[in-house]
């Protein structure tokens, strides 16, 4: 039978960036919803993305089932061992996800719903950069089980990544809204977005140069020959594409910004990737002691092939309706 | 004192999918009900099925991103509390609940927002097309669900290896005996429950003589729905217990009061159960009534909760008590149908203000029926998580304290209460405004077009 587990490594590695790329720029629309001047740039930012936001969210619970579905050894270790952080993150989706639908419908406390919105996105946010951080220091393990304690995650790289997604997510909400805004709303996303590129390359120069430090599987992985010479290309690429981003943004670009900030995410990702494989708990269960049996493999597989072609036709199709700049009014339903 | 993080973690669970469950409860009726008002309106252009459609689809909204964010939590809940329970079932659930996100979760999603915001943007049929989605989402999701679940009541098609649960046959996994007649009393009622539900506003707005035209309409559709489902739920029910009885009749005992073997097993109405003694107190049965329901003969025999040791039986009282609660709203609501179909022939429901007043009243009876029902059958599982292989004390994460669940369960209380009390308050808020006024909804009907570049412009 052939091997299965490349190919789920392959399709669960594309979920979660899937995710990150689709829910990244909505909750940056939120992290960046106190910057708006008055209640019509708040309900153009909303508006611009409600019509897709429980779509982008649904890629997160499928990377939750998923991982459980194909490596269930590490959802059994990863998922307790951030059980505060998991909590946090999700008590921050249900209070901006539900915003979308409340803020349109309150009248006296529509404030309340703004900054639960704000609130929920910048904590989903910071926690999701925890989990990310926790996940490249690894984990305590016993057997089978997480050997650590509930506040194992509180330490200062896990805090500091956690931060840098921040700064991430809201330089994809604050170019996503250079592509889907005209006018004041968009002049200043443009300034909101080249700041954040700055803060943005700050992160990934703090974590490139922690990150060897706390791991010596990953010093090993990128300083040693001839890895140097494969893997050179990444730092290259993302500088070039920050260039570009830069540029992009002091000119009247609309959708060149979008695209180089989903560039560096996908840089980011490669690097994390390469730092990481073979682990899917860092630094002690590979990605094949963690694979469930191959027939749960190939029963999921089968399915997946067939029902991810039509989740990527009505999903485009969903984005394609709803092209174009967003314009007051066209919120309600 | 020390806290026990197994107890814990079963509240916290109990908590966050008893208000979860409500809103599918809610939302899968109101999904097909809201398909059904779009596909009228497309074929008879009638405006009342539009403002109906345009009515039911705000507060559809609302429920439906409360659904949404209070379902995102539940695949966390697995790993974050119960990681021993995942890392001995997921080679077979796993792929159960990968399956809902799939096949249903995206479906729903991807087209929720051409429902909801995509009237004037898309052709007709493309926007009713989106409202079947929605729909068949909704349904397909309660499949993989009640799949995943009733396989942890009634577990088919497995191996064991290492204490570990591996896949043999995925059809036996997939259709394991209870599924068929949990899937098919869950979903039922769900649609009762909405019905009810829509039913109550409509009476609401009856009552006081607004929005009679939609009312009158709605209320015909619902209560004429209910006739059938309502007598239909109650024939499932059976059906649902006699399966139960067959694989887990220590649930059933509990159900029913029965502490001994025997037969003609008697009816219990009332009892207080006494789970220390083994015995009930002020009980109150009809003879050989339950031998006759559960097994269709009189003489048959029941098992009784004596018939396992302590150690194996559920806690009686919560489920015998949910139990009656479920079954006596069953009855009620059965009452109320009659009634309407009584009416039906004497001038109109829409005319008797005591029906109009009651159906009112009726509106939380499907919610409560069904959390009831939930917990019957999750309670009357214990002590097992799946059962009669792992015990829910052996499946909860081992590195989690009872302190550290106190506190995720505290947020969650917190959070929980504020997020459910304003959608419900936004919700009964819309519902008693009512659908939208002609002009408004003769609007919406204009401002279809097909879809065309830059259409968004017009605001």
């Amino acid at each position: 039978m052939i091997d299965l587990v490349p190919i789920w490594t392959l399709v669960i590695g594309f979920g979660v960036f899937m995710y990150v790329l689709l829910d990244g720029f909505d909750l940056g629309v939120g992290i960046l919803f106190p910057f708006a001047r008055g209640e019509e740039e708040r309900n153009l930012m909303m508006n611009s993305v409600a019509p897709v936001w429980d779509g982008n969210e649904t890629w997160l619970v499928l990377g939750g089932t998923a991982l459980l579905a194909v490596f269930p050894l590490a959802y059994a270790i990863i998922i307790p061992a951030l059980y505060f952080p998991i909590a946090l993150m999700l008590l921050g989706l249900i209070l901006r996800g539900v915003a979308f639908e409340f803020r349109f419908k309150a009248t006296r406390y529509m404030h309340w719903w703004n900054r639960s919105f704000f609130g929920g996105s910048l904590a989903a946010t910071f926690f999701q950069g925890v989990v990310l951080g926790n996940f490249v220091r690894g984990f305590a393990v016993d057997g089978r089980h997480f050997a650590g304690s509930s506040f194992d995650w509180l330490s200062p790289f896990p805090l500091l990544a956690g931060l840098g997604l921040v700064c991430g997510y809201a330089m994809l909400g604050a170019t996503w809204l250079v592509m889907k805004t005209e006018g004041e709303l968009q002049q200043a996303s443009r300034r909101q977005a080249r700041w954040l590129l700055l803060g943005v390359l700050a992160f990934i120069l703090m974590v490139s140069l922690w990150t060897p430090f706390m791991a010596s599987q990953i010093a090993a992985r990128w300083f040693t020959w001839p890895n140097m010479a494969y893997f050179a290309p990444v730092p290259v690429v993302t500088a070039l594409i920050a260039w570009t981003t830069w540029h992009a943004l002091a000119s009247d670009r609309d959708t060149v910004p979008f695209l180089g900030a989903m560039g560096l995410f996908v840089m980011c990702y490669a690097g994390l990737a390469i730092s990481l494989f073979p682990y899917v708990v860092p630094y002690s269960v590979t990605l094949r002691d963690a694979a469930a049996s191959p027939s749960s493999l190939a029963f999921l597989l089968v399915g997946t092939m067939f029902l991810l072609p039509f989740v990527f036709i009505y999903t485009f199709w969903s984005y394609y309706v709803f092209r174009g700049k967003v314009r007051a009014g066209i919120g309600y339903h | 004192m020390t806290l026990d993080p197994v107890l814990l973690s079963r509240l916290q669970f109990a908590f966050v999918i008893a208000f979860h469950i409500l809103l599918p409860a809610f939302t899968v009726g109101l999904a097909a009900y809201i398909m059904v008002l779009e596909g009228l309106y497309v074929r008879r252009r009638d405006m009342v099925y539009l403002r109906l459609s345009l009515f039911w689809t705000k507060i559809f909204a609302v429920a439906f991103g409360m659904g949404v964010v209070s379902g995102i939590v539940m695949p966390f809940q697995f790993g974050t509390n119960w990681s021993r329970y995942s890392d001995a079932t997921a080679n077979v659930l796993g792929p159960l609940f990968t399956y809902e996100v799939l096949a249903a979760f995206f479906l729903e999603s991807g087209f929720l927002g051409i429902l909801l915001f995509g009237r004037k943007l898309v052709p007709p049929w493309a926007h009713f097309f989106s409202a079947c989605m929605v729909a068949l989402g909704t349904l397909l999701s309660s499949f993989w669900i009640l799949a995943a679940n009733s396989w942890m009541q009634t577990p088919a098609g497995y191996e064991v290896i290492d204490g570990r649960y591996f896949p043999k046959d995925w059809l036996a996994i997939l259709f394991n005996p209870s599924l068929p007649y949990r899937l098919a009393h869950t979903v039922t009622g769900f649609f009762v429950t909405t019905a009810f539900a829509v039913a109550a506003a409509a009476a609401w707005h009856l009552k006081r003589r607004e929005h009679v035209p939609e009312a009158t309409a709605s209320l015909k559709m619902t209560m004429g729905l209910l006739t059938v489902l309502v007598p239909l739920q109650i024939v499932l029910g059976d059906l649902h217990g006699v399966n139960t009885v067959e694989h887990q009749p220590i649930k059933v005992a509990a159900m029913e009061g029965l502490w001994e073997t025997r037969t003609r097993a008697p009816a219990v109405l009332f009892a207080i159960p006494d789970s220390k003694n083994e015995t009930n107190h002020a009980e109150i049965a009809i003879p050989a009534l339950a031998s006759l329901y559960l097994k269709h003969d009189f003489d048959a025999s029941v098992e009784g909760l004596k018939s396992v040791p302590s150690s194996e039986r559920p806690p009686v009282g919560i489920v015998f008590w949910a139990f009656r609660v479920m079954v006596g709203l069953g009855l009620l609501m059965a009452a109320v149908v009659a009634w309407s179909f009584v009416l039906r022939f004497r001038g109109g429901m829409e005319r008797s203000r005591a029906f109009l007043a009651t159906t009112v009243a009726m509106l939380p009876v499907g919610f409560i029926a069904v959390i009831a029902g939930w917990t019957v059958t999750e309670v009357g599982r214990q002590p097992w998580v799946v059962y009669g292989l792992l015990r829910t004390r052996d499946a909860v994460s081992p590195s989690i304290t009872g302190h550290d669940v106190l506190l995720s369960l505290a947020a969650y209380i917190v959070v929980y209460l504020v997020i459910f009390g304003a959608g419900i308050y936004y919700m009964v808020r819309l519902a008693k405004a009512g659908p939208p006024a002609e002009t408004e909804a003769r609007d919406a009907a204009l401002d279809e077009r097909p879809a065309r570049p830059m259409s968004g412009a017009r605001a």
